[in-house]
């Protein structure tokens, strides 16, 4: 009897652990400390929002972190040195309240915001710049990010000028080199130099992490990880910015992330009313979701067009010493500027946006669309569809057809070849489809081949064994620069024809020089002209043919305040901060 | 009990008969998009307009709503009615295959359409495609049943006939086929081949391996009967009489091994095209633009499609009437 009432009074004890555990308050203000304050933003304080995430994450660990699932978590609870603004696409001062740059454009000297503190309250200073850009340029641990801390294949200097200032000293002058603080989160020494020394680092911070070990300088720090289930963080009450009231921020108690398993689930979970914000809804979800607008209190956003580029891509690559006969013998085809052209003018963009995005997307001639204005070359033509030019073209390119309509190449063999694409992509596959039947106008006979995404990666960038595939690239920053992987004629995503020792053709040749200088042009101008000649030789020549590419949509509940989704990644979350739950009933908001 | 027997191969014979001419019963060109009508609702059929009744039904013209709250959705014209006609010119079509063919049973003039089952995601008429894409996913299910029965048959009776050795090492090997995952083992023959394979190939090799693997449980079947009846007294007095082991199986001992076929080929025909279905439900079978039951319904894979558009449902509505009459069937070929 006394046991069963001991272990009643324990489970109440739990419970009711569980149900008041307290909400951690914000800081008040300290003397000294240097915060930012948002001059235009308000909110309320309270609450919790729920984000249905498609898995696990699979680290808490920011250095060594590559998924986009796993960096969305990360992103809450870890801060820059400078930040790029999602909703301008400009940069701004984060950790960093100021910095200053060399006239040579090779020297950075940062200041630091003094006074501030990590999330489990030490303070930060330029011994923790120092070491976390220690950590990610250190080759054992092998950072997805050392790349581009690596130029010309000598690392960035990193020194501690005083307690507040650091100073980044580059090889070369780097064209908006302030961007690539945005994405490197600054890393608390004293909790991760041992680990480091000791040679575990990438075992730090797994999901099991305790709480008292991991700490950073984002808005949210990490309470609890339920395996199979959801991660939730709360409120990192040393937070550095503060609202136009003075109030330091997130306004959130909470943020709760879900594991729900696909993207349809998310949309359910989300229609449901169990998940406040959802992101990288597909056109028909978007619909979906605005015919329960009436039923439900949505808030939907249509961003315009992503940064994403869909296209068509030929095998060009060099297949010698590779068996592949049959691919080889198609080359000649795709080689064929004339052959490439003609496909760009039989496809129907028109219908790629109404029937793949439902009127929710944009049609492309070149790498950069209209969401990114500060690059955009206005000047690309936007031919559209005509089946007669294609055919002019492929006629004065030696091709010609027999009496059942087929297209035979000038040694008389029929143009048949096959399109791979990611068969978990409906939006690709549906392309692929309708660039089937449109190629069927000019007599190709096209197969569509739905393979496995990895299975697909592995023809792709290993065996090159594949005619085309649908793919899609592009969509991280608006900067020309990390686009140099797909342009320059090294580079790795250089789809197209990869590992090449030196430029196959002289358009590759001059290609590959405009993109080098301007990685190297300070000015944007100029930057913006050499780019734009770049735009003109791609759209040009055409080692892909441009398709489309979706807007960004994002929804929230009505309840969810200050909610401004970007066309940037993260869309909805990089303003989680600011994010504030609306309306009355909030002393039960809280408890789930 | 014959009465039902007959009229359930009736109705069989109908549905085959329907699905043989899909040229001729469909309206439209199953592969040929209308890009302008995706996700477009089933044409109402109407009787009635402000004239008042008419005997010969009418469809009116839709178009698909671009801007605003209502997009996506379809709005009729009724300013024009366009009546039902039969034996109409249409796309060309091969009828069985052979004989180049422009008459349709039915359909209306341009630019009004009649979808019976609405049109998919292209705008390509869903009536027409669950018809050919019948011809497809029946004729796999009744030929590898063919193949399995034909297999199954010839190695059951001779594991049944010699008894012995040949019995258990065919027996052991039934076993083996019994155990095997047939949709794993697929996904890896299919990682063999080459990347594309012409519609034709993709047939034949999902019959071949479907029949191939489903011999195993008939051939058990045969191997009892065969079995059971082997020492009986005519069997012995027809060997006495000098008759030949193929005379034997052929005269005597298959017409008893027959009525179970058939029984298990009403069986296996449903079960067959449940499994074409799943394999191009996965990809695995005919790709496009040639439909079949299976990749049509892939389509429903996403949340929001099968939320939305119901009518994309009718492969599977297909897919359970035939295997509902193929199981009636053979309970009525069991018990009668």
């Amino acid at each position: 009897m006394k046991r069963i009432a001991g272990l009643t009074l324990l489970y109440v004890c739990l419970l009711a652990g569980a149900c008041f555990a307290a909400k951690v308050a914000p800081e008040a203000a300290k003397p000294g400390e240097e915060l930012a304050r948002m001059a235009d933003v308000s909110g309320r304080y309270g609450g919790h929002l729920t984000i249905g995430q498609r898995s696990e994450p699979k680290t808490l660990n920011p250095v060594i972190a590559t998924d986009a699932i796993s960096r969305e978590v990360i992103g809450r609870l870890m801060g820059d040195l400078i930040e790029i603004n999602r909703s301008s696409q400009q940069t701004e001062p984060a950790l960093a309240k100021s910095w200053k740059i060399s006239s040579d454009g090779r020297t950075f000297a940062l200041q630091l915001r003094k006074g501030i503190r990590f999330s489990d309250g030490f303070p930060f200073d330029a011994d923790d710049v120092v070491f976390s850009f220690g950590v990610y340029m250190d080759e054992a641990v092998d950072s997805p990010q050392r790349d581009l801390l690596i130029i010309d294949g000598k690392p960035i200097t990193v020194t501690k000028v005083d307690q507040h200032t650091v100073r980044f000293v580059l090889p070369r002058p780097y064209a908006a080199a302030e961007r690539l603080f945005d994405g490197l989160a600054m890393l608390p020494k004293h909790l991760l130099e041992k680990p480091y020394r000791e040679g575990h680092f990438a075992q730090a911070w797994s999901l099991n992490v305790r709480t008292s070990e991991i700490a950073g300088l984002g808005p949210f720090r990490l309470k609890e990880y339920v395996p199979g289930q959801r991660i939730v963080v709360e409120r990192n009450p040393f937070y550095w910015k503060v609202d136009s009231e003075n109030q330091r921020l997130p306004y959130l108690d909470e943020l709760v992330f879900l594991f729900v398993g696909t993207e349809d689930a998310q949309v359910m979970r989300f229609e449901a009313g169990e998940t406040d914000i959802i992101s990288r809804l597909s056109a028909e979800n978007y619909n979906l979701l605005s015919r329960e607008k009436a039923r439900i209190a949505l808030q939907l956003a249509d961003m315009g067009p992503s940064l994403e580029y869909n296209f068509l891509l030929f095998n060009l690559n060099d297949l010698g010493g590779k068996k592949l006969d049959d691919v080889s013998k198609k080359q000649a085809w795709f080689r064929d500027l004339k052959f490439r052209q003609a496909i760009s003018a039989a496809v129907d963009r028109e219908s790629i946006v109404n029937l793949v995005y439902g009127a929710r997307g944009t049609a492309l001639w070149g790498n950069v669309g209209p969401g990114n204005k500060l690059w955009i070359n206005q000047a690309i033509p936007h031919p559209s569809r005509s089946i007669e030019r294609a055919r002019e073209l492929l006629k004065s390119a030696g091709y010609k057809w027999n009496s059942t309509g087929q297209l035979l190449d000038a040694g008389g063999q029929p143009v048949e070849f096959s399109i791979i694409t990611s068969s978990s992509n409906s939006q690709r596959m549906k392309m692929a489809t309708l660039l089937q039947d449109d190629l069927a106008h000019l007599g190709m006979q096209v197969h569509i081949v739905p393979l496995e995404f990895r299975a697909l990666i592995d023809r792709v960038f290993q065996s090159f064994n594949y005619d085309a595939a649908i793919m899609a690239l592009g969509g991280g920053d608006a900067d020309p620069n990390p686009e140099m992987n797909v342009w320059a004629y090294s580079g790795t995503s250089h789809l197209w024809h990869l590992g090449e020792t030196q430029p196959a053709t002289d358009w590759e040749r001059e290609l590959d020089q405009l993109m080098q200088q301007q990685m190297v042009t300070l000015d944007y101008a100029r930057r913006k002209k050499l780019y734009d000649r770049a735009q003109q030789l791609i759209a040009e020549n055409l080692p892909f043919i441009f398709l489309g590419t979706p807007n960004i949509l994002a929804g929230a509940n009505s309840r969810v305040g200050n909610f401004h989704p970007a066309v940037l990644d993260p869309y909805t979350l990089w303003n989680s901060d600011e994010l504030y739950v609306r309306g009355p009933g909030l002393e039960n908001a809280g408890v789930r | 009990m014959r009465n039902k027997t007959a009229i359930l191969v009736a109705a069989l014979t109908g549905l085959h008969l329907i699905l043989l001419l899909a040229g001729f019963v469909a309206p439209y060109d199953p592969a040929a998009q209308n890009r302008e009508l995706p996700y477009a609702p089933p044409t109402r059929l109407r009787f009635e307009d402000a004239t008042g009744f008419h005997l010969r039904p009418f469809v009116y013209a839709s178009t698909r709503v671009l801007v605003g709250d209502q997009a996506g959705s379809y709005q009729e014209d009724r300013t024009r009615a366009y009546p039902v006609r039969f034996m109409v010119r249409g796309s060309t079509y091969k009828l069985l295959g052979l004989h180049e063919a422009f008459v349709h049973l039915f359909g209306v003039a341009e630019p009004a359409r009649i979808l019976i089952l609405g049109t998919d995601g292209y705008g390509r008429d869903e009536f027409s495609r669950v018809l050919f894409g019948g011809q497809i996913s029946v004729a796999a299910g009744i030929t590898a049943t063919f193949i399995a029965l034909l297999a199954g048959g010839i190695l059951g009776s001779v594991a049944g006939y010699y008894g012995r050795w040949i019995d258990e090492s065919l027996m052991g090997v039934t076993e083996l086929f019994l155990s095997l995952p047939w949709l794993y083992f697929l996904l890896g023959v299919r990682a063999f081949l080459p990347l594309h394979l012409s519609a034709l190939r993709t047939f034949f090799l999902l019959t071949g391996v479907i029949g191939l693997i489903g011999w195993a449980r008939p051939a058990r079947l045969v191997r009892g009967i065969v079995l059971s009846s082997r020492n009986h007294n005519y069997i012995l007095a027809a060997r006495g009489f000098g008759g030949s082991d193929f005379y034997i199986l052929r005269r005597h001992i298959m017409p008893k091994a027959l009525g179970v076929l058939i029984t298990q080929a009403a069986l296996l025909v449903p079960q067959y095209i449940a499994a074409e279905v799943t394999l191009s439900f996965f990809g695995l079978g005919v790709s496009e633009p040639v439909p079949s039951w299976g990749n049509m319904l892939s389509a429903l894979e996403q949340y929001s499609v099968l939320v939305s558009y119901g009518w994309l449902l009718a492969p599977a509505g297909a897919l359970i009437i035939t295997s509902v009459l193929y199981g009636y069937l053979a309970d009525a070929l069991h018990s009668g």
